[in-house]
């Protein structure tokens, strides 16, 4: 395990607000190896995007507790500095392709100086030496390069969202964090970039962490799937057993949700709402919507171990 | 190089842009001009004037095109000079030397000349030149003036002799030596005058020299002071002071109060309030008492006071405005995308925060230039203006303190007056169109 690209042991980021304490990552553990595809699923405002903040320690004023541990390369990177982090890890080890990624181009700055920025402010390159370099990473993102000269909104949705990840990619990381890098693009650009993302992944090797709430976008690319709910993985498995058999109760409602393209079937919905991340149910988080809930569920349950090396925090796989 | 052109291009739909900017360009020019002209030593030489420097011009001339508003032809400046000819010198049989020499000059004007000036320039060893004068009106009449026996140089003021004035029992001399009659009380004589030097020298190489100076009441584009200083130096060289002093005050202000601004805004906390209180305890301090105050006590040094002015504008309540919208920049995504790519607070605040609110800041940047031309002008008005330097608001304090408009010597207040206030109009226009192009809200069509 200590080879492993990324080991997030018992990441918690709390935030304060005047209603109370909201918990919005709470005692995650997983590990990513290189050249592997995580997908992170789960509805709105289960944390999946304040994971992704968490572990690029990108944190807003209003935090009341971070901790656990985060190791990148086998090294604990929570004890660095503001500046130590800044300069080795993010984006030169993690880059992160935000959620409404259209607005992460500043909008003054051509799009090439906006993708040569991170070479400048990380390896100090000529610009000349840094021009070379761009011109690969939009060529491998299918951005044309006549569009190097053009500002952020003289691009179409598309390609702003092709730029950004060219951003990302520029500095060759090891490992991307995908925020919902699709959500507000049209289904034919969802696909062209996801296979953009696949043909990257195959040539470069980049390890990616995909965090969407869109299951069939998700299994194209992911290697392995964690499941997250109220703060909490609640699965985490490969993805050849996890969409053929999901085993948490809340996993499988979620499959159940998905339309197939040949099976008539009655899509399943979940009833209740998401619990609020300021006043969690106690014991298991989803027992309240459960349908399979019995007397253990008053507890909470641990990550329990399953089948086929996976790992789901539900009583029935005690 | 594109985008600027298209700007152009689009300016021509302002008329009140294109006006305002020729102006501005025209006042560039202007200044580019007089500073490769007249150099600034030159300046300051003509400027504090002396001896020999403008001994030659009228005291308090109107300009000359003040002739346009006038039915009567006003007097020019005559100046006769022995050394244009007409001197001859004899040999007595006792060894002294006979010199003489006539000064002749038209007279075809409306009006008295303002004064009479002569110079008489001797070369000797040890015995001085003896001199007389006669004055030869064109009807024939003749005034002896006192005997002389100049020095090197010597200058004879003739309106200035109240011994020849009470001789001739003139109420001027002026009068006396133009007007028909001994007592000058008749009409004013037009024709051909004459002043006869005559001198005997008492050594074999002394020399006799004379130069008449008519003064006249009209003198170059801009008229003289009550010093006989030429107002157009004054006038061109307020023209790059008043420009330079305008535009670093304002580039200085914006940038530091910007840059403090945005650092402020973006480190937060206690830095943040900090330049917060700053501001607010500034903006109650009255600037311009402190502008005197300093002038009064310290320092009249144009750049001196430049640096104050700097210093007490950079934190006013701009700060606010910007801080306000750097509140708003400073959640923007792609701040955060810069923060997460690595880029440290001084790459954020100068290449993602300020870049963004300058298309904001030109036309009030624009506009700010010609209230600190303004400001600096009301410094020199009080009497703090730089000792060194001609400026506008110089000519305006020199105006007031010789009552120029209780006298009637309007051009001296107006000719300044009209240049701060094209100054002003200038960088206005400009600023009030550049504004409707940044802020394209502002555009009715």
């Amino acid at each position: 395990m200590n080879d492993g690209l990324l080991q997030i042991e018992d990441l918690r980021l709390h935030y304060r607000t005047t209603q109370g304490v909201v918990q919005a990552v709470d005692g995650v553990t997983f590990a990513l190896g290189p050249r592997q595809a995580l997908a992170v699923l789960g509805e709105s405002g289960c944390g999946k995007s304040s994971l992704a903040r968490a572990i690029l320690r990108l944190l807003p004023r209003n935090v009341e507790t971070y901790d656990g541990c985060v190791r990148v390369h086998g090294l604990d990177v929570m004890p660095f500095d503001e500046e130590r982090f800044r300069r080795e890890v993010r984006w030169s080890k993690i880059a992160i392709v935000m959620q409404a990624a259209m607005n992460a181009l500043n909008p003054v700055l051509r799009v090439v100086d906006q993708v040569l920025e991170p070479l400048l402010v990380h390896q100090g390159l000529q610009r000349e030496a840094a021009l070379a370099r761009v011109r690969a990473v939009f060529q491998m993102v299918g951005v044309p390069l006549d569009f190097m000269g053009r500002y952020a909104f003289e691009l179409s949705g598309g390609m702003r969202q092709r730029v950004v990840l060219a951003m990302a990619l520029v500095l060759q990381p090891p490992l991307v964090l995908l925020d919902e890098p699709t959500s507000a693009l049209d289904v034919l650009t969802q696909a062209n970039i996801m296979n953009v993302l696949k043909r990257i992944k195959r040539e470069t090797g980049t390890s990616f962490m995909l965090i969407t709430h869109d299951i069939a976008t998700s299994s194209e690319l992911a290697d392995r799937v964690a499941v997250m709910y109220a703060g909490q993985l609640v699965e985490l498995s490969d993805a050849a057993h996890f969409f053929h058999e999901p085993l948490h109760p809340y996993a499988q409602k979620l499959m159940a949700s998905v339309p197939r393209l040949r099976e008539a079937k009655k899509l399943a919905y979940i009833p209740g709402r998401p619990p609020s991340l300021i006043d969690l149910p106690q014991g298991c988080r989803f027992a309240p919507r459960c349908l399979q809930r019995f007397a253990r569920c008053e507890q909470d349950p641990p990550m329990m171990h399953a089948k086929d090396g996976r790992q789901v925090r539900c009583w029935l796989y005690e | 190089m594109t985008a600027l052109r298209a700007g152009l291009r689009q300016l021509r739909h302002y008329p009140s842009a294109l006006i305002g900017m020729t102006v501005v360009l025209l006042l560039l020019l202007l200044s580019l001009l007089t500073v490769l002209t007249i150099p600034y030593s030159e300046a300051i030489r003509l400027w504090r004037g002396g001896e020999g420097v403008w001994d030659e011009n009228p005291a308090l001339a109107r300009p000359t095109w003040f002739q346009l508003f006038s039915t009567r032809k006003l007097p020019q400046t005559i100046i006769v000079d022995t050394r244009q000819g007409g001197k001859t010198i004899a040999d007595q049989p006792d060894g002294t030397r006979l010199v003489n020499a006539s000064l002749r000059f038209e007279f075809h004007y409306d009006a008295l000349p303002s004064e009479v000036g002569l110079w008489l320039s001797a070369t000797y060893k040890e015995a001085q030149p003896f001199v007389m004068l006669y004055w030869r009106k064109p009807d024939g009449q003749e005034i002896a003036f006192e005997e002389r026996t100049p020095r090197q140089t010597d200058r004879y003021f003739v309106s200035r002799d109240e011994r020849l004035r009470e001789r001739l029992q003139a109420r001027s001399l002026e009068e006396a030596l133009f007007g028909a009659g001994t007592r000058g009380d008749g009409a004013l004589l037009r024709g051909t005058y004459e002043l006869a030097v005559e001198g005997i020298l008492f050594e074999p190489d002394a020399d006799l020299e004379a130069r008449l100076v008519v003064y006249g009441k009209i003198h170059g584009l801009a008229g003289t002071d009550a010093q006989r200083r030429d107002l157009g130096v004054a006038l061109l060289w307020g023209t790059p002071i008043a420009l330079t002093f305008g535009l670093l005050a304002a580039v200085g202000t914006t940038i530091f109060s910007l840059t403090i601004s945005a650092v402020g805004t973006w480190c937060g906390g206690r830095l943040d309030a900090i330049i917060q209180r700053i501001t607010e305890v500034n903006a109650m301090l009255p600037g311009l008492t402190l502008l005197v105050m300093i002038g009064m006590f310290y320092s009249r040094s144009l750049w001196v006071m430049l640096l104050a002015l700097i210093l007490l504008s950079m934190f006013s309540l701009g700060i606010k405005t910007y801080r306000a919208i750097f509140l708003s920049l400073k959640e923007a995504p792609y701040i955060e995308a810069a923060r997460a790519y690595g880029a440290g607070s001084w790459r954020i605040v100068f290449r993602y925060m300020i870049p963004r609110v300058i298309p904001m800041l030109i036309p009030a940047f624009v506009t700010a230039i010609p209230g600190f031309v303004f400001l600096e002008a009301s410094l020199s008005i009080l009497g703090l203006g730089d000792p060194d330097i001609p400026t506008w608001g110089k000519l305006l304090f020199d105006a007031y303190t010789n009552e120029a408009l209780f006298k009637g010597y309007y051009y001296w207040v107006l000719e300044p007056a009209a240049l701060l206030m094209l100054t002003g109009m200038s960088f206005a226009m400009s600023g009030f169109a550049l504004d409707r192009m940044f802020n394209p809200r502002l555009r009715t069509a």
